[in-house]
């Protein structure tokens, strides 16, 4: 069970598997995620379900290395077996025909998440403007995925290799100064900070209630057992694993949010290196 | 074979103690604290029973075991057949040997405590499951399933296993759903491996699964499938998801980092063997000083695990005084010989951080004891003025657990009360809906070991019966 079917490399840093796990696929929706363990003395590694498929079986998550797990998770090949693989875990995103224009912005990884996300949205009959953007035009993945999903599509890059030359929040303040009312709704997933500051920007056009962010706070069991994954929102202590992973932007305290995240960033940071150096021992990178 | 004594001989004896790992070696380790006993040490406690008719223990023993039938085997040596005796009632008793608060239950009964020397029932038990484990002695095999009925069972801790355990039995088609990548519930995540080590709970589900119970981890009833999908595809289902969702105090300064609630920090330390990293790649963060809120086995075993994991000063902050400490009165001895300290009658008011974010401090205020309250305990009054601040690095934070929705969301039909447990029948776990059952945790609110067996087995009765009489 929880064959990889499929691996690709979409980045330095990027993966894309496609996995066998027909009962999660089969109740999979838009906004929830999974979560993994690579081997029985692994982590639980909670992941967003970019894709699926219920009548062939399959989930498709897409991750960035970034610690121990992941580039683990990105040693494993094609026909490896994960450990564990459970969901879909959190709710899911609360999709309609709003109606008008919706703004969805992806950045970095969190282009994947979107995606689903996007093409629910536009098969509702919404009008969709997608943002996608990178640091550099190297990271910047699914940019096809995304166009067919969307409207419109913007793409911006932080170093302007691609794209326009621009942060994610510019193009979204532009549209709400111009288009005001008409944008009903907006999506941001993607990189704490950028979340952050696309919420400031929809506050400062008075559309913090109208924008919905997808959290990704450190989870243990995912599913409301530990309270590892609690944030702030309106004042409130709030599960991510089953209040969320989304909620409304302009109601989150994404600084404490941030902060918790940063909890074991020593142990992690020494995980991951003494993790490469077996690896150089080993031969293996 | 041992003799038996004369009932006078009985009387002057006194109970056979445990040998135990010493408090300063077994604080730097996670192995079990109690050492069991000796083949010669169980003949010897055996001995002391009177062997009562009716027999008084029985009575305090939720699982009704036979408790003087397996004793009298002890003392001739006849460990298979105690353990037969036992395994009547209770599929548990490695497990509930160790973990059942048998002071309240069936040695509280026993005519001996009369004098204060319970016959050590717990102690007996687990040596006879022990014995068995390590000479392989199991269960009878069902005969071949003969029941083409197939019964669900969400949740694999003690009471959705021992529901399984006796259906499979009887020859039904059985199979679990856990929600983690481990079976066996609390047993497995909550009590750390120094009172219950998992190579035993491993044991017993593998038993199980001979039996012939299947059991799919990684599956959230509620998320991956509903009740009412289950509802339609098997014969009857039982609900034993435990309540283990964490409650919090609502005080500031509880999302800073460092503070746990007791879930957490056990689920890392003990499920994911946190206390392993990084062999095991799930950290936990364990400061000089720890301090942790509550006062039942929960914030025991939180402050002990502390304590192991480093902890210079673990301590227990508690609002009422000792003698209204819920814990078992084996968990306070055993954290009070391993240094753990007790700030009693002190509540808690506010967590204090650095400008990191990180705990470092507790502030609190000093309790004094006023009237009785509902419960019959005295209730605490905090002291005006009183308030101090304990510097420590961690707050754990273990105030009680509560049902997690996500089971009953997904159940149209089974009832569940204001807390969100489910409406249970008390003899049969029958609930609402006329297929589904319920029982342990999730119909009591949290309780014990035993209790969840008890429910579980007279679930699995009823649903024979039940299903006996659909034909
Ligand atoms: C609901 C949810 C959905 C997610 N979806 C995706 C996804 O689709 N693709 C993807 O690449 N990542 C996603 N993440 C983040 C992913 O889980 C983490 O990157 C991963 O657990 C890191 O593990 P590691 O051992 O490789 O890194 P670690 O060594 O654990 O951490 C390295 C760095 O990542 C940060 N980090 C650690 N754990 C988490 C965590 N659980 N969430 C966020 N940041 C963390 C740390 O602060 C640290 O700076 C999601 C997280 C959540 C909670
Ligand atoms: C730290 C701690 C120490 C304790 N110490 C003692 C002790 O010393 N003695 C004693 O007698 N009792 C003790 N208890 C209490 C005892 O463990 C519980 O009363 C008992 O485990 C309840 O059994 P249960 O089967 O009802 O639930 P649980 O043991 O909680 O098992 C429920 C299972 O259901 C699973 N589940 C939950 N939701 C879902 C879902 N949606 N889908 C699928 N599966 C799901 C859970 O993952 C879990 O495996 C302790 C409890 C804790 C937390
Ligand atoms: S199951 Fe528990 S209460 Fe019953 S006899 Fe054994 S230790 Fe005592
Ligand atoms: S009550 Fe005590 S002495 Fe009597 S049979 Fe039970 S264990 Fe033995
Ligand atoms: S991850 Fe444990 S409650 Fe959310």
């Amino acid at each position: 069970m929880y064959k990889i079917l499929e691996k690709e490399r979409w980045s330095e840093s990027v993966f894309s598997y496609i996995i066998d796990a027909p009962y999660v696929a089969k109740a999979a929706q838009p906004g929830q995620f999974i979560v993994l363990i690579t081997r029985p003395t692994g982590e639980r590694i909670p992941l967003t379900i970019a894709d699926s498929s219920a009548e062939e079986g399959w989930v498709q998550i897409v991750f960035q290395v970034v610690g121990k797990s992941t580039l683990e998770l990105s040693l494993m090949e094609k026909n490896d077996e994960l450990y564990s693989f459970a969901g879909p875990l959190g709710t899911a995103s609360e999709l309609e025909n709003f109606g008008g224009k919706v703004v969805i912005i992806g950045g970095g990884i969190g282009i994947a998440p979107i995606h689903p996300i996007a093409r629910k949205l536009k098969e509702m009959g919404n009008y969709v403007v997608s943002v996608i953007g990178a640091r550099t035009k190297e990271l910047l993945i699914m940019e096809d995925k995304i166009r067919e999903a969307s409207n419109e599509l913007i793409v911006v890059t932080d170093d302007g290799s691609y794209g326009r030359k621009a942060l994610v929040t510019e193009p979204l303040d532009e549209m709400l100064k111009t288009e005001g009312e008409n944008i009903k709704k907006i999506w941001a997933i993607g990189p704490p900070i950028m979340m952050k500051f696309c919420t400031k920007t929809a506050v400062a056009n008075g559309r913090g209630n109208d924008i919905i962010v997808s959290l990704n706070p450190i989870m243990v069991d995912g599913t409301g057992m530990c309270g590892a994954c609690r944030v702030t929102v309106g004042g409130k202590t709030k599960f991510a694993c089953v209040d969320g992973p989304e909620f409304i932007g302009g109601l989150v305290d994404f600084d404490e949010f941030m902060g918790r995240q940063r909890q074991y960033i020593e142990k992690e940071k020494n995980a991951l290196e003494s993790y490469k150096a077996k690896l150089q021992k080993e031969g293996r990178v | 074979m041992a003799e038996r004594i004369k009932a006078a001989e009985k009387f002057k004896r006194n109970r056979v103690p445990m040998p135990e790992q010493p408090p300063e070696k077994r604080v730097k380790n996670f192995d079990e604290v109690p050492l069991g006993y000796t083949l010669e040490d169980a003949i010897e406690e055996a001995q002391r029973c009177l062997q009562c008719k009716p027999a008084a223990c029985i009575e305090g023993c939720p699982a009704d075991v036979h408790i003087p039938q397996f004793i009298d085997k002890v003392i001739d040596e006849d460990l298979e057949g105690a353990f037969k005796e036992i395994k009547i009632t209770n599929g548990l008793p490695a497990v509930c040997g160790r973990v059942c608060p048998q002071e309240e239950q069936c040695e509280e009964k026993c005519v001996m405590n009369k004098k204060g020397k319970p016959i050590a029932i717990g102690r007996l038990e687990r040596y006879v499951a022990d014995w068995a484990r390590e000479h392989g002695v199991g269960d009878e095999k069902p005969q071949k399933s003969s029941q083409p009925k197939k019964i669900a069972i969400v949740g694999s801790g003690p009471a959705g296993l021992a529901c399984a355990t006796d259906l499979a039995k009887l020859g039904y088609d059985v199979t679990i759903y856990e929600a983690l990548h481990k079976p066996g519930g609390v047993l497995i995540y909550g009590i750390p491996e120094f009172r219950l080590p998992k190579s035993i709970v491993d044991y017993e589900i593998n038993k199980i699964k001979e039996l012939g119970v299947k059991i799919i981890t990684n599956y959230i009833i509620g998320l991956t499938e509903s009740v009412d999908s289950l509802i339609e595809k098997y014969d009857a289902v039982f609900l034993g998801n435990g309540a283990g969702a964490p409650r919090f105090m609502g005080i500031p300064g509880e999302n800073l980092n460092g503070v746990y609630s007791a879930s957490e920090f056990l689920t890392r330390s003990n499920l994911m063997r946190a206390f392993d990293f990084p062999k095991y790649d799930t950290p936990i963060n364990v400061g000089k000083r720890v301090a942790v809120i509550g006062g039942g086995n929960v914030a025991m075993d939180a402050v002990r695990t502390a304590k192991r994991l480093g902890a210079e000063d673990a301590i227990i902050v508690y609002r009422r005084s000792r003698t209204e400490i819920p814990a078992r009165a084996e968990e306070i001895e055993h954290a009070e010989a391993e240094g753990i300290q007790f700030e009693l009658l002190t509540n808690p008011v506010r967590v204090i951080g650095d400008e990191n974010g990180n705990v470092k401090g507790l502030e609190c205020l000093r309790m004094e004891l006023g009237e009785p309250d509902e419960s019959g305990r005295r209730r605490p009054i905090p002291i005006e003025g009183s308030n101090f601040v304990l510097d420590v690095d961690n707050v754990i934070i273990a105030i009680g657990q509560s049902a997690n929705p996500i089971v009953a969301r997904s159940a149209t039909g089974v009832e569940t009360n204001k807390w969100g447990y489910f409406v249970a029948d008390e003899e049969t776990g029958h609930t609402t809906h006329p297929k589904v059952w319920a029982g342990g945790d999730i119909v009591t609110g949290a309780a014990t070991v035993i209790l969840a067996v008890g429910a579980g087995k007279k679930a699995a009765e009823s649903i024979n019966k039940y299903l006996e009489e659909q034909g």
